[in-house]
């Protein structure tokens, strides 16, 4: 046993490029190497945030024509796109996480977005129409699972005021919401897009 | 030829005539300037959404909505009204069920839930404005009419 250890720890630091990466360096100084890696360092994580953040703009979601043409073109028309205060809430607002590993987790299974669009799975109205009810329950599940975060990035039950609510959305924040016991997408399906065949789902008929 | 010219004269410029004389009439709707001249459109006027039911004018009238529906789908695929108007969800919403006749087709047979015909509330179900209107109501209430005495608020509507 020790000796098969052994066995492979020697052929480990035997080979050439492990021994290259763990002998110190024959010409480079050590201020360049502390120095150059920091400011590479830098440089990689203020390209990568960078890039992060471009691709979470609206200007970037609607260069694909797919979000353009269809569910950009039915977010104009909402109160989350114009309103009295003048507060846009743009599409990575709603659907993706702010926070950052929840943001990183949501993005790589966005690479799955990239691929629809590479091979044009919902290129046409009519593909997206017909796709639509799987894309809409994809964000119903994601809402309903993180308790509706995306809402509550900007609504917060804490700073709802009831008594400025209209007596029937008062009474059923109270009931519904405060109670915990359903939470924002429960009710509010379809404020910002137009809705897909709703037979079937809870609360609609 | 030259006497169907005549008729014709005859009988446009009475038309003519009439409608001058009775454009004067009309009511303005459009206010008190002319046609011709650009003038800038009213403001928006307030809706109505205190959630207070509104009395029916008339035994048969689709009553009034009390409370915004601005943004609610209606259309093939979903309709937001039955969220809370449909009678399943009525003891959560609190909301008044959908009236009786809306389960009957046509011929009158009674149907499972929703007649097609039914379908969009808005053709008949609307919210109201504070608008000011346009020209004066002279309606009066059924109950005015057939029982006078005990109706002394007759005349003030």
């Amino acid at each position: 046993m020790a000796a098969g250890i052994s066995r492979a720890w020697g052929w480990f630091r035997g080979n050439p490029w492990v021994r290259t990466a763990l002998s110190p360096p024959g010409y480079l100084s050590l201020a360049f190497l502390t120095l150059g890696g920091f400011v590479a360092g830098v440089i990689f994580w203020g390209g990568f945030n960078t890039a992060l953040e471009y691709t979470n703009t609206e200007k970037f979601c609607v260069g694909c024509h797919e979000m353009q043409a269809n569910v950009f073109e039915e977010l104009k028309g909402t109160i989350h796109f114009t309103n009295r205060s003048g507060v846009r809430a743009t599409c990575p607002d709603c659907h993706v996480p702010h926070e950052w590993t929840n943001k990183i987790a949501r993005k790589m299974q966005a690479s799955k977005e990239v691929w629809g669009h590479i091979f044009g799975s919902i290129d046409t109205r009519d593909k997206f129409l017909a796709m639509r009810k799987h894309l809409a329950e994809r964000e119903w599940e994601r809402m309903k699972a993180n308790d509706s975060l995306e809402c509550r990035n900007c609504h917060s039950s804490e700073s709802m005021d009831l008594t400025k609510q209209n007596p029937r959305a008062a009474s059923a924040h109270e009931r519904f919401l405060f109670s915990g016991e359903r939470t924002c997408i429960d009710c509010h399906k379809g404020i910002a897009h137009r809705l897909p065949d709703m037979s079937g789902v809870p609360g609609w008929q | 030829m030259r006497r169907s010219v005549f008729l014709c004269l005859v009988s446009i410029v009475p038309c003519l005539a009439a409608g001058a004389i009775l454009a004067q009439d009309a009511p303005r709707l459009r206010g008190p300037e002319p046609f011709t001249k650009e003038i800038p459109a009213p403001p928006m006027q307030r809706q109505v959404t205190d959630d207070v039911r509104v009395r029916r004018n008339y035994p048969d009238q689709p009553p009034v909505i009390p409370h915004s529906i601005e943004g609610y789908a209606m259309d093939l695929n979903a309709n937001k009204c039955m969220s809370c108007h449909a009678r399943k969800f009525t003891d959560q919403s609190q909301a008044p069920m959908i009236s009786v006749t809306h389960y009957q087709d046509r011929e009158g047979n009674t149907l499972g839930g929703l007649a097609p015909r039914r379908y969009v509330c808005v053709s008949c179900h609307v919210p109201q404005t504070n608008a000011k209107p346009l020209v004066d109501n002279v309606f009066t209430d059924m109950d005015a009419l057939a029982e006078p005495e005990r109706q002394p608020e007759r005349g003030r509507h």
